[in-house]
């Protein structure tokens, strides 16, 4: 009886000892129920392949799957999601993919590699009339081959570095070779993916409600059941939808303030999570201008801004902070803080830096109190705070800064027209590649997103030169160089400061986690509700 | 009176036509591209091809008069084309918050009067009396409060206190009453409140001048009471200029609760025609704004035939 008893105890004890060694139950996925998120603007069509925001990526991008993907858990590691597996010759030249067997799309019909094709030659070599913006992205591939149904090779012109990364891109939804030949614009206004998530309605400026893929080649996955992406463009609603509950998260981002708002509303109810973010803001210089031609003015006014003390304010108040060069500071192309400081205006030693760039205006001959005009959108966060930081830093050199805001469609028109002096400008995308990152500076008659209305020729060249340079060290050495054209010899773009992601949300949504950029997500396969 | 509303109709024609020319003319002088604000926004880097090509499509580069043309042989087979930034067709669009944003009027302007006639009638009655000070108080904070911050109110209320916030997305009243009316009762009792205050005064003025009259002055010599004198007498007469301002408010709250529309979320005429405007939608502003311009001739019309309802010595002959 004795023995049994002990026999008893023993096997409880190993009992609790293996329930204590799973992850805690909160951690399981748990089956069901529908999310509901906010979105804050509205996809203008449905076709990944032309657009560029992200508010087509977070009600749509559910219904379709990519090719290979980011693991939003890891990010920026590249990890499978129609191609199964993938090789890569020696050269670099040739990449194989094979396709996952037994993949549905929506209406029931199987995925093979030729719909793999037909979706990334419609990418790389859109037919005629059909836009697709990453066009430019994809001009290393000279061919794309299905010798079989579960294989795709893309051959490319040369050995295109990030070439999986680019691939990755969230915009790339695998479409399907029937429709496209039948009709290449047919995905404007339709849906048909392989995503976890079939379309069910789309009621313009209310909602986009999808439920979920059951024959998701996924086992288990999706868990929920459904989502509604609500869009509301009013922060001050999409706040009382957070507080109230009826929405339990929004992806792209709230500023400190908002943050604070829902703690101190919500309590623990609440889960912050917090990651440097892949978008900036720039100040461009109109060089086609006086003084702004001139590269010494250009120079004080870099010198002129201590962005170590504003990135400890400003983060205080708006959702940007870290300090950086050309590409994301924490990225693997980073420009480390040893060198940083070697760049003009990254100093640690401002008084003397504005010792300088006195100096430097003086030279140039800009008299005391020089008066320009801050372009700027009419956008609170963090555009305004970015600002009028800016143009207090400039009053202490001695200049006289007005800074105009206008409509979003007026600032583009001015920037274009070249009617600005200097302008807050931005750039942002899905990961840190300096292929993607850097074509804005690029001269202006190659990128149409350059304002500065420069012709450089050799930042030219280096933008080249990297964009084909597999090796990642001597690619890393050549951005090097074009960081210190671009910000310390020419000043043709000030860096301001790195955007800071916060995204507050419900204790309710589980599986989520907040990666530098606001284009991957969601990632609604992987995420599940708590109760 | 057939004839006088024919010629009404008539008249339309050209008074829309000119609307259609000067917002054709103004909305391309304001400065903006729909291409760049579509494409170029997201940040991603697009290629001067690309631009162009997209231009191409929407026929922005066609010379003005020729897209004026196409717009107008639409409108003549009664198609207002579709919008350049979502490429649904424009009555569509329109037709989709049109729903809403009709509700949204009509339980305004129901609030409004339910609350103007009688707070309107009760101050002129007892002029000068503490009735009649309560009202004004009560008018002239509704004029002096915007229905939007009002709005906002009611929502921090029904948060703070009830945990609770209007629905975000509309039901149609004819599939859910309960879920529609929950989303839509907040902001028309803010937008109404606010209507009612201008159509109390108006009320109240107009009655007292009515109350002034000789054949008033008479009734009360015969001896009728005070309720049929002010119904049968007073009050019907004094409603002409009480139907002119609920008349044009109610065309106004068509497309002009831009504000209100963005506190509650409410997919309705007013943010519609903010995006568009913002996005350089050209098309759908066009569309919009002749919606707008056609709601306001056909109120003054209304108003118009209901001044000979209410009054028989108004006539259109």
């Amino acid at each position: 009886m004795h023995s049994i008893r002990s026999a008893t105890g023993v096997l409880l004890v190993l009992l609790l000892v293996l329930v204590g060694s799973v992850p805690g139950t909160a951690q399981q996925p748990r089956a069901g129920g529908t999310l509901n998120y906010i979105v804050t603007a509205e996809p203008p069509s449905f076709d990944g392949h032309r657009e560029t925001t992200f508010a087509l990526l977070h009600p749509i991008k559910p219904h379709y799957n990519l090719l290979v993907k980011f693991d939003t858990r890891n990010f920026p590691k590249v990890v499978p999601d129609l191609a199964e597996s993938w090789t890569v010759s020696k050269d670099g030249m040739t990449w194989t993919f094979k396709i996952r067997q037994g993949v549905k799309f929506h209406d029931g019909s199987t995925l093979t590699s030729r719909d793999i094709k037909a979706t990334f030659d419609r990418l790389a070599f859109p037919p005629e009339g059909v836009i697709s913006v990453r066009q430019a992205v994809y001009q290393g591939v000279k061919s794309i081959e299905a010798p079989d149904p579960q294989t795709v090779v893309f051959r490319l012109k040369w050995a295109v570095p990030s070439f999986l990364e680019k691939l990755a891109s969230p915009f790339n939804w695998v479409y399907k070779a029937e429709i496209l030949a039948r009709d290449q614009r047919w995905y404007e206004r339709n849906v048909m993916g392989t995503g976890p998530f079939k379309f069910v309605e789309y009621v313009r400026g209310s909602r986009w409600v999808g439920r979920k893929n059951e024959d998701y080649f996924e086992r288990g996955k999706p868990y929920l059941d459904g989502y509604n992406a609500l869009f509301v463009r009013s922060r001050s609603v999409m706040m009382a939808a957070l507080r109230s509950g009826q929405a339990l998260i929004e992806f792209r981002g709230v500023s400190p303030a908002e943050r604070d708002e829902l703690r101190g509303a919500l309590g623990d109810r609440i889960q912050v999570q917090e990651a440097p973010w892949s978008c900036n803001l720039i100040i461009s210089f109109n060089t086609k201008k006086k003084p702004f031609d001139d590269v010494r003015v250009r120079r004080a006014l870099t010198l002129a801004l201590d962005r170590w003390a504003g990135s400890r304010a400003l983060s205080q108040i708006a959702f940007v902070g870290p300090v950086g060069g050309i590409m994301r500071p924490g990225s693997e192309f980073a420009t480390p803080d040893a060198d940083l400081v070697k760049l003009a205006g990254y100093g640690r030693d401002i008084q003397q830096a504005r010792a300088e760039a006195r100096r430097l205006l003086r030279e140039a001959g800009v008299p005391e109190n020089f008066t320009f005009v801050l372009h700027n959108r009419d956008v609170s966060m963090p555009y305004e705070h970015v600002g009028i930081f800016a143009l207090d830093q400039w009053r202490q050199i001695g200049l006289t800064v007005q800074h105009v805001q206008a409509e979003t469609a007026k600032y583009l028109a001015d920037l274009r027209a070249g009617t600005y002096d200097a302008a807050v400008d931005f750039a942002c995308d899905y990961v840190d590649d300096p292929d993607i990152q850097l074509a804005k500076f690029v001269s202006s008659d190659v990128s149409p997103v350059n304002y500065g209305g420069y012709i450089d020729r050799q930042l030219d060249l280096m933008y080249f030169q990297q964009s084909r340079t597999a090796d990642k060290a001597t690619r890393l050495q050549v951005v090097r160089r074009f960081e210190k054209r671009l910000l310390h010899d020419q000043v043709y773009a000030v860096y301001v400061l790195w955007w800071q992601r916060i995204i507050p949300h419900s204790r309710r949504l589980q599986g989520y986690k907040t990666t530098t950029n606001h284009y991957v997500e969601p990632d609604l396969a992987e995420y599940w509700l708590s109760e | 009176m057939n004839r006088y509303i024919l010629s009404r109709f008539l008249l339309m024609i050209p008074t829309l036509l000119a609307v259609a020319v000067l917002i054709f003319l103004l909305v391309r002088v304001v400065p903006g591209d729909i291409v760049e604000l579509r494409l170029v926004l997201g940040g991603s880097f697009v290629t001067p091809r690309v631009i162009e090509a997209e231009r191409a499509r929407l026929g922005l580069n066609k010379p003005l008069w020729n897209q004026f043309a196409d717009w107008m042989l639409g409108m003549l087979r009664l198609d207002l084309g579709r919008s350049m930034w979502s490429g649904e067709p424009v009555a569509r669009e329109i037709g989709l918050r049109l729903e809403l944003s009709l509700q949204l009027a009509v339980m305004a302007t129901l609030i409004a009067t339910a609350l103007a006639i009688p707070l309107g009638t009760l101050a002129a009655v007892h002029r000068g009396g503490w009735v009649d000070n309560v009202v004004q108080v009560f008018s002239v904070a509704g004029l002096a409060v915007p229905s939007f911050w009002l709005g906002i109110l009611f929502i921090l209320f029904l948060l703070t206190v009830f945990q609770y916030l209007p629905p975000l997305t509309f039901t149609s009243l004819w599939v859910d009453p309960k879920a529609n009316l929950a989303q839509l009762i907040w902001p028309a009792l803010a937008v109404g409140y606010r209507y009612s205050a201008v159509a109390t005064r108006m009320t109240r003025s107009a009655l007292l001048e009515v109350l002034r009259e000789d054949y008033v002055r008479t009734a009360w010599a015969k001896g009728l009471a005070q309720q049929i004198i002010l119904r049968r007498h007073a009050l019907r007469n004094a409603m002409m200029p009480v139907v002119t301002v609920i008349g044009l408010e109610f065309a106004f709250l068509i497309g002009g609760l831009v504000v209100t529309e963005q506190v509650f979320n409410l997919n309705g005429i007013g943010k519609l025609i903010v995006d568009a405007i913002s996005q350089r939608d050209y098309t759908l502003i066009q569309g919009l704004m002749l919606l707008v311009a056609a709601g306001y001739i056909l109120m003054n019309f209304l108003v118009d035939l209901v001044y000979a309802w209410i009054d028989p010595r108004v006539s259109y002959q």
